[in-house]
């Protein structure tokens, strides 16, 4: 599962392309603390435009982030969410949660 | 109602299953000429429920699951995923939104997210014996043109 970052001062962009299912998880869960844990950053932007399919668990992983950013005392903003992601995301009220750019 | 079609599929609890599982519900899906969406929710509610074998049916061994896939003259679509593992002791309580047994790495959302995405969702469970779960979706007919 690729991930890429950006970081300009202490604002994260993270890129996750692919497909987010339990089998991808863990491994993706893995290298976005480690981006986090690294970077401290003050502001994350997930960028899911490259995600070609999301479930449940892609949920975790973006609520993860959200409240390790919450101790970081940082935003989290989503960017790009194709549509059946958006969908998933929804049915959890993660919309309501964090801000998103269409 | 007799189906026009069947297949079943049976494979072991391995995660690389996940994405086996819901790409060949997808293809069966498609003789029935669903847009894109349509197949996107087949297959994520598909993905829930094959996950949840994997994860909580079988959580420290390999089991078998059984994946059925029915098409029926009114262009219903029925999806049977059937595992033999642990069961659900209160099926009512897992179905409530958010609870869950699988820590900080699932959201308790997948039976939600099956019942928001499929026109019907029925689980039955017995405690030591096993899970089946049976998803409905009609797809809307297309006329050409
Ligand atoms: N096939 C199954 N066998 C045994 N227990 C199950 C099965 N499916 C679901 N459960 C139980 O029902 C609970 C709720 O399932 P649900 O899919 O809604 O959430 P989850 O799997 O815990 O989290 P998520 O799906 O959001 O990753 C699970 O935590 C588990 O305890
Ligand atoms: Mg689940």
């Amino acid at each position: 599962m690729p991930i890429a970052c950006e970081e300009t001062g202490r604002a994260l962009t993270v890129r996750v392309e692919g497909e987010i299912d339990h089998h991808a998880a863990r491994q993706l869960m893995e290298e976005l603390s480690r981006r986090l844990d690294a970077a401290l950053p003050k502001s994350l932007t997930l960028d899911l435009g490259g995600v070609a399919f999301m479930d449940s668990s892609g949920i975790a992983l973006v609520l993860r982030a959200y409240r390790r950013m919450v101790a970081l005392r940082g935003s989290v903003t989503l960017q790009n969410v194709p549509d059946q992601a958006a969908k998933v995301l929804k049915a959890a009220g993660v919309d309501r949660l964090l801000p998103w750019n269409e | 109602m007799k189906p026009v079609n069947e297949a079943k599929l049976t494979f072991w609890s391995r995660s690389a299953n996940e994405g086996f599982a819901r790409t060949a519900a997808a293809c069966f899906a498609a003789q029935l000429d669903p847009t894109l969406d349509e197949v996107n929710d087949v297959k994520t509610a598909v993905s829930e429920a094959v996950t949840n074998c994997i994860v909580h049916a079988y959580p420290d061994q390999l089991g078998l699951i059984v994946l059925r896939l029915r098409l029926y003259p009114d262009n219903t679509l029925e999806i049977v995923v059937k595992d033999s593992g642990v069961g659900i002791p209160d099926v009512d309580q897992a179905r409530t939104p958010l609870w869950s047994t699988g820590g900080a790495d699932r959201s308790g959302m997948g039976f939600t997210i099956m019942e928001s995405f499929m026109d019907a969702v029925k689980v039955r469970s017995r405690p030591g014996k096993g899970t089946t779960v049976t998803l409905r979706r009609r797809i809307a007919r297309r006329f050409p043109g």
